[in-house]
């Protein structure tokens, strides 16, 4: 079954199309890699699915529920997080509270005032950040402030923040750039163990060893379209994939 | 209810050490020249007025402008309350709390629909149209430029039901039968200092602090998290109202008149200067900061050429006009220049407020004298200070 589902979709930037009439249906459950030369239009798309960006025309539908016309938080209620291209996190505060955050707004919804009781009190919820932070392999700094991590680990938050939501659809822009060789098996495994528990993946990767050991689904864009969707194995003979990456170039 | 009143150990000794503090006011202040109670409850006023200030302004990184407006409207309200019902202030500071809340619901829900610099404008241009509006249409409840007075002719229902009845002077406020000016109103306005510095704690420590936080650092994330934050930050913007309201309504009870000079712009830049001061996003600082410049205020104000003359006696004459001269630019009218290079070498040498200068301090003597035990907390937790 389809969880999302994008229909036609096309985004300009003053002259410049972005998105040519894009489609791209993700099944329930897998994870769907996007790949493609820098400035094809990747990250614009993701930011079409979570309200940063409203198409010009076309359709976007998670779940059966459009996506289109509602704020990004309803979307994030909705099921749907995202690591961003470059992180997103709460630079003053410190790891735990960077990924308690999260968990409060999964637990207690959009709008709630919790005034009267301390952050100290909420143990269970605590204890659900620090797993996540165990598990993306950043617990001993988990009272450091988040603005003094590297890039790499600064990623690893962002995913530690996403993963505590339990979304139904993970949203990930180059989840392992700016890693050590090391950090980034540690993130494939992480992810293949995530995937294994059943949740949807949407990653967009130029690391094509990131790729072909995670994605079940491939879609290559360039210029703003996909130019070819197809499982993994035979995306790697593909000519018009190659073509796009080198620019024609003799291989 | 059971965690109505359940603090962490370091913040119940906070709180008492603060309470002692508050409490000991006249006795720790006589030493600086500052023992008296009319400057101790403006100390405590202000205080309650920057750390509401601070709740939005602090944890939001929301600056408002226009901070005043509700503290005008508190004492409007106050006053009107004597006039209405009872020269008792409990029920004055009741509805000044309640409508310096509402009056800021409506400012705030619409100054935020901006953010950053424009949403600084916004409530600036709404507490100057708020002052303006005191001086010209409104003048029938503000009475315009003279202000709101109490009159022997005033209804005082609740008074006069209870039997209460002033005879031909003019009444002040008082607490079933307590006086509400001099000592007895310092340790009123104490009192509700001490209240809402309870309350900021508890804020300051709740899931609902961190998320204002979390809206400081980073609006985005917190978008994209799951979290709506306008109504948080309405909410921070509404309880900064309320401290205000509630500021402004101890203002009319310690000296039950209001003026629209109270909604002036520079007033609202005075709390931001305590705050920023102080320490904007501790606990202690925006109050300390508000102590800070009511004490100067009141010190540098009252100097004059006479007393300078004084002071520079030992010199020889040409030399002791110079100096005259020159330091009397930095006192009484002109205090508000003292206040300016103070402010500026605090920004620039202290930015994060007199709160980080103390937390220096703390750092030099525990690395110089503990075994580095006390040193290495304080490098842990670098963020959140008292
Ligand atoms: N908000 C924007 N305004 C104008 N142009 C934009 C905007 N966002 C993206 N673009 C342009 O749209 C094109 C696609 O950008 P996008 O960021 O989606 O590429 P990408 O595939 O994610 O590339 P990369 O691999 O470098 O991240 C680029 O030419 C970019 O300059
Ligand atoms: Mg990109």
């Amino acid at each position: 079954m389809s969880i999302l589902s994008v229909k036609n979709v096309n985004k300009n930037f003053g002259g410049l199309k972005a998105l040519n009439d894009v489609n791209l249906e993700v099944q329930e459950g897998t994870v769907h890699a996007i790949i493609g030369p820098n400035g094809a239009g990747k990250s614009t798309l993701l930011n079409c699915f979570i309200g940063r960006l409203i198409p010009d025309t076309g359709s976007v539908t998670f779940n059966g529920q459009s996506l289109l016309g509602i704020q990004p938080h309803e979307i994030n209620q909705a099921g749907v997080s995202r690591v961003f291209q470059t992180p997103e996190i709460f630079e003053e505060l410190s790891l735990i509270e960077n990924v308690m955050i999260p968990a409060f707004a999964t637990r207690d919804g959009a709008f709630t005032i919790n005034a009267w009781h301390g952050v100290s009190d909420e143990g269970l919820l605590r204890d659900k950040a620090s797993e996540m932070l165990a598990d993306v392999g950043l617990a001993e700094k988990r009272h450091d402030i988040a603005g003094q991590l590297s890039r790499g680990d600064k990623r690893r938050l962002e995913l530690a923040m996403c993963l505590v939501q339990d979304p139904r659809l993970l949203l990930l822009d180059e989840p392992t750039a700016g890693m050590a060789r090391a950090d980034t098996n540690n993130t494939i495994d992480l992810m293949k163990r995530i995937a294994s528990r059943g949740m949807t993946m949407v990653v967009i990767e130029h690391d094509m060893h990131v790729v072909f050991s995670l994605a079940e689904r491939i879609s290559v864009l360039a210029q703003g379209t996909v130019i070819v969707e197809d499982q993994p194995e035979n995306i790697k003979g593909n000519l018009k994939v190659q073509e796009a990456y080198l620019g024609g170039a003799h291989l | 209810m059971k965690q109505l009143f359940s603090l962490e150990r370091k913040d119940v000794i906070l709180l008492v050490c603060f309470t002692a503090a508050v409490f000991a006011g006249p006795i720790l202040m006589k030493p600086l020249g500052a023992g008296y109670p009319d400057l101790l409850q403006k100390f405590a006023i202000f205080g309650i007025f920057a750390l509401g200030f601070n709740i939005l302004f602090g944890l939001t990184g929301y600056l408002s402008f226009g901070h005043a407006a509700f503290l005008g409207v508190g004492s409007y309200t106050a006053v009107w309350t004597f006039k209405l019902l009872s020269m008792n202030p409990v029920p004055a500071i009741i509805f000044a709390t309640v409508i310096g809340g509402l009056f800021s619901a409506v400012i705030g829900f619409i100054s935020l629909r901006r953010t950053g610099i424009y949403f600084s404008i916004l409530t600036l241009a709404f507490a100057q149209m708020s002052y303006n509006l005191a001086y010209s249409v409104l003048t029938p409840i503000t009475n315009g430029e003279t202000g709101l007075q109490l009159n022997q002719a005033d209804p005082r229902v609740l008074d006069i039901a209870f039997g209460r009845d002033y005879g031909a002077v003019l009444p002040s406020s008082d607490l079933f039968g307590i006086d509400m000016t001099g000592w007895p109103g310092f340790y009123f306005c104490a009192t509700m200092l001490i209240i809402c510095f309870f309350i900021a704690l508890r804020i300051f420590r709740s899931p609902f602090g961190m998320m204002l936080r979390a809206i400081k650092s980073n609006q985005n994330r917190m978008m994209y998290t799951g979290f709506n934050t306008r109504p948080y930050a309405l909410a921070a913007f509404v309880i900064s109202g309320m401290y205000a309201g509630l500021a402004g309504g101890l203002m009319a009870v310690t000296d039950p008149l209001a003026g629209a000079e109270r909604m002036q712009w520079t007033a609202s830049g005075e709390v931001v200067l305590m705050t920023i001061l102080g320490g904007a996003g501790t606990l202690l600082g925006p109050v300390i900061g508000a102590g800070a410049i009511k004490y100067f205020e009141n010190i540098f104000s009252a100097y004059n050429d006479g007393i300078l003359q004084e002071a520079f006696s030992f010199l020889p004459e040409g030399l002791q006009h110079v100096f005259v001269s020159v330091s009397s630019l930095f006192v009484g009218e002109g205090w508000h220049l003292t206040l300016g290079a103070l402010f500026m070498l605090i920004v620039i040498f202290l930015p994060g407020g007199l709160m980080e200068g103390i937390r220096r301090i703390q750092v030099l003597i525990s690395n110089r004298f503990g075994s580095g035990g006390g040193g290495a907390d304080a490098k842990s937790n670098p963020a959140p200070a008292e």
